[in-house]
């Protein structure tokens, strides 16, 4: 069994509201990831997967308990351990290739190893001949795996992904899902990766995290014991997809006519 | 609309508005003396142009406001940029601005001639006074609404504060400084006649209180249009480089928002 890279113990987490009311977000989170593993954390929106996200990627401090990567305690963000959000974040006062370069520039890499090292991870991600466009010029999907490519420029060990293809249409996302797993295979890095959008998580995770929310709690993990590349339309990973929705009781069973859920 | 079709329409709106003024004159609807005609008007311009002072009071008036204006901009933006970036600070300063941002410059007319004696400086000091607070609440706001995600992006990948500052926040914020700035410029620009009218016996604006005093209500207007035409002209040439800026920047005018969110 592969060593764990990501444990989280206990990790409680609540806000305040303007009226100084406490609100919970997380609680008793406990969640371990291994090497080289790619996780996905499914739940509806508020349930506090992004929270957890944030707090594993350093970016917040859990009220209570406990993070470590590679067994040591998280105290804050750190290049070896990289997100990605749902909007890029890419410098748009940048072309393409300054963004690649980005994080390679503030480790004091030499200007033309630099450029070398872009470049590779511009062709990984297909966008070779766009380097010396602005990010602007760029469609979502495009930009997306720019954020990909500088990320993977500095070589973390973990990549964080904050519903990083929430904002682009069906079939780009489809697209960006394909090429994210070529990516993940080949890089073999351990990957957090946050959506609510079921079919998502079963393509892309070796496990599934289930949150409901209020306040987040992991409702249940599911693994998904299907082999790469997975093919959407298989018996497989129709019943994993089925077994999901059930475990969030958006299936009905029993009673006829009730529903146990209302939008 | 095409090119042509606006320089047309803009060119006889003038056209337009100067044959009315001549048509009023004609008609004697009101007495030379108050207001002059058109061509009282071009006369005094080509009697200043060939005595070659007209240039000189041009020259000065520029000198005087591009001083104001560059001082206002260096105090400003380095202090919009710290009051943007460390919060605290601008809730304590923030007060005192929006007490002081009312007061026209015209009000510390008085007490700037009495600090500053007489000569370029009193009108220098009043051209700064008007573009400073547009240049500083433009930087702050800046910097107040550039994207979290940056900084997030920059400090994931280790980079230090001053790193930040300078390398994420400026170039963030960068372009809605140069909004700030434009702003600034045609604010501080309507300043120059009131900076000019003490102290001075050079300049546009005095050239104005001049020709009030002997009664020349032909140069007053000459000024007025020249003061009109000047500003126009560096507008123009601001916003021309404000796009050349952009485009290096790699941001898409047409958009509503300058920076993709």
């Amino acid at each position: 069994m592969a060593a764990i890279k990501i444990e989280a113990r206990g990790v409680t987490m609540a806000y305040t509201d303007k009226a100084g009311r406490s609100l919970p977000v997380l609680r008793e989170v406990t969640l371990e990831v291994q090497e080289g593993e790619f996780v996905c954390l499914l739940g509806p929106s508020g349930c506090g997967k992004s929270t957890l996200l944030n707090i594993l990627a350093g970016f917040e401090a859990p009220e209570e308990g406990e993070m470590r990567i590679d067994g040591r305690s998280v105290t804050g963000p750190d290049p070896r351990y990289l997100t990605i959000f749902q909007n890029y974040g890419l410098f748009p006062w940048r072309s393409v290739l300054g963004n690649v370069e980005y994080g390679l520039e503030i480790q004091g890499v030499p200007a033309s190893r630099r450029r070398a090292t872009a470049m590779e991870y511009l062709r990984l991600v297909g966008l070779l001949p766009f380097a010396h466009h602005h990010p602007r010029q760029l469609s979502g999907g495009m930009q997306q795996r720019v954020a990909l490519a500088r990320a993977l420029a500095v070589d973390p060990d973990v990549i964080f992904m904050d519903e990083p293809f929430g904002a682009l249409d069906a079939i780009t996302r489809i697209k960006m899902q394909e090429e994210l797993q070529r990516i993940w295979q080949q890089k073999k890095k351990t990957i957090v990766f946050v959506t609510h959008d079921i079919d998502e998580a079963v393509y892309l995770a070796d496990r599934v995290v289930l949150f409901t929310s209020n306040p987040g709690r992991i409702k249940t993990v599911i693994s998904i014991p299907i082999s790469r590349p997975r093919d959407r339309s298989s018996p497989d990973f129709a019943a994993l997809r089925d077994q999901i929705f059930t475990a969030f009781q958006m299936k009905q069973e029993g009673e006829p006519g009730e529903p146990e859920y209302y939008i | 609309m095409q090119r042509l079709e606006r320089i047309f329409l803009s060119m006889a709106g003038l056209a337009g508005a100067l044959t009315l003024w001549q048509v009023l004159a004609w008609a004697g609807l009101y007495p030379r003396y108050l207001f002059p005609w058109p061509g009282d008007v071009l006369q005094c311009v080509s009697q200043q142009l060939r005595q070659g002072v007209l240039g000189e009071h041009i020259a000065v008036s520029l000198f005087r406001f591009s001083g104001g204006y560059l001082a206002a901009a260096v105090v400003a933006i380095p202090l919009g940029l710290l009051l943007g970036w460390w919060r605290r600070l601008w809730v304590a300063v923030d007060p005192l601005v929006q007490v002081l941002r009312p007061i026209s410059p015209i009000a510390w007319l008085p007490l700037v001639t009495l600090w500053f004696g007489i000569g370029d400086l009193p009108a220098i000091v009043i051209i700064f006074m008007a573009a400073f607070y547009p240049i500083l609440l433009g930087t702050v706001t800046a910097v107040k609404n550039v994207d979290p995600v940056y900084i997030k992006v920059a400090k994931n990948f280790g980079a230090s504060g001053r790193h930040i500052l300078w390398r994420v926040i400026v170039p963030a914020a960068f372009p809605y400084i140069t909004m700030g700035l434009h702003f600034a410029l045609g604010t501080a620009w309507v300043f120059l006649v009131a900076g000019e009218m003490m102290g001075v016996r050079s300049g546009l604006g005095f050239l104005i209180i001049d020709a009030r005093n002997s009664m020349d209500t032909g140069l007053v207007v000459a000024g007025m249009l020249v003061i009109g035409l000047l500003g126009l002209a560096i507008d123009r040439l601001f916003g021309w480089l404000e796009r050349l800026a952009c485009r290096r920047w790699g941001i898409v005018e047409e958009e509503g928002s300058r920076w993709p969110r």
